[in-house]
């Protein structure tokens, strides 16, 4: 997936994240965080968030994430909206199917 | 049957512990236009990976004409709610699309056919009129739900603490459901700072027969559950009733009384609803705790 331009996705309310995405020359994901629970959650927002931009193939982009104490399915929710938005892209491929 | 906001991560993540007997997510009315992606999102990721205990879990998709619904479908459908509600049903050929495109992404997804279950809800003076095509249009359908604010504007009317604009479509939607073996489903009730108001709505669908009834705040849950939870009283004479009829096969008469009165089909009908009333609210009961 290509990063066309600036997308973002989320809210300052507690309990979410808000993921910016934007287009990036070279290859590589260059990350910032911040967060109230850097210390106790930081490596795993983090984690979810390459996780996700890595399945989607997106391989070049600067990612700015400001989280508000999101669950790891908002981080991961978020940053697939932010994503296709930076992608201007609406062929969502929604590969998981939940066993029951 | 509690309403949580599609795009709000903190009430998707704390729906469950209010005792609500269903959740519905919602992806309609209550997520902005711009937003109705990232709200799909989210409600596909909470849904493949939080677990909700025994809570019915409903998402209520847009309608299949706002060119949003079949996106929802794609991916609602893959997450798994027990069930997915249909926003403004006209008619039977609503339903009927609906459940060709969550046939065709079950097959595509490889999950069992028939496997999702859908609620119609009916939300407009045609779909009112049509409630009893809609009810009887899937074996899919497991209830009927009235969606009032819609309604009461098409009607060119607004809603009354006394509901008396709503008592047609109530009266349709309650018969069209049963007639259909399914359930029937009340509207919201707006006034979350009426309690009076809501326990006295809740009592009157109760009276007409309706199942259940949507909520948009969890303070309306244990009230809501009181008017709907059979009295000590009424279980007292259920159970009274139940004996009787034991009673009486068991000498091997056909009749059966209670206090010099006969003891008919319907009465014993109402009596074992009752009791499996009693038991459906005793297991939500233990499960909150």
């Amino acid at each position: 997936m290509e990063i066309k331009r600036p997308g973002v996705a989320g809210t300052m309310e507690s309990s979410d994240i808000i993921v910016r995405i934007e287009p990036k020359e070279t290859e590589g994901i260059e990350l910032t965080l911040e967060s109230a629970v850097m210390q106790q959650y930081g490596k795993q927002i983090e984690k979810v968030i390459r996780e996700t931009l890595e399945e989607l193939g997106v391989t070049k982009a600067y990612v700015n994430a400001v989280d508000k104490g999101a669950l790891d399915c908002t981080v991961a929710a978020r940053t697939l909206a932010a994503a296709y938005r930076s992608a201007e892209s609406t062929e969502y491929v929604w590969s998981e199917v939940k066993v029951k | 049957m509690l309403f949580v906001p599609g795009n709000n991560p903190g009430m998707i993540r704390d729906a469950h512990i209010y005792g609500s007997d269903s959740i519905m997510f919602d992806l309609e009315d209550s997520v902005a236009i711009t937003e109705k992606d990232a709200a799909r999102f989210l409600v596909y990721k909470a849904l493949t990976k939080l677990h909700y205990g025994s809570k019915e879990l409903v998402v209520r998709i847009n309608d299949l004409s706002s060119g949003l619904g079949v996106a929802d479908l794609e991916a609602i459908v893959r997450a798994r709610p027990d069930v997915i509600r249909l926003p403004k049903t006209d008619s039977a050929k609503d339903v009927v699309e609906c459940e060709r495109e969550i046939e065709r992404i079950e097959r595509e997804a490889g999950i069992p056919v028939g496997s999702t279950g859908m609620m119609a809800a009916i939300e407009s003076a045609n779909g009112v009129l049509n409630a009893r095509e809609i009810a009887f249009a899937s074996k899919r359908l497991i209830g009927i739900a009235l969606g009032a604010e819609d309604y009461v504007t098409d009607l060119k009317t607004t809603r009354s603490p006394e509901g008396i604009e709503l008592m047609f479509a109530r009266g349709m939607i309650v018969n069209a459901a049963k007639a259909a073996g399914i359930m029937a489903l009340d509207t919201v009730y707006s006034d979350v700072n009426n309690e009076e108001g809501f326990i006295a709505e809740a009592t009157m669908i109760r009276k007409m027969g309706f199942d259940g009834k949507s909520v948009i705040n969890p303070r309306q849950i244990a009230p809501l559950h009181a008017v709907f939870t059979p009295s000590e009283k009424d279980l007292a004479k259920a159970h009274a009733i139940m004996d009787a009829i034991a009673e009486a096969n068991a000498r091997g008469s056909g009749v059966a009384s209670l206090k010099g009165k006969m003891i008919d089909k319907p009465v014993v009908a109402r009596a074992q609803y009752l009791l499996e009333m009693a038991e459906r609210a005793k297991t939500m009961t233990v499960e909150d705790i």
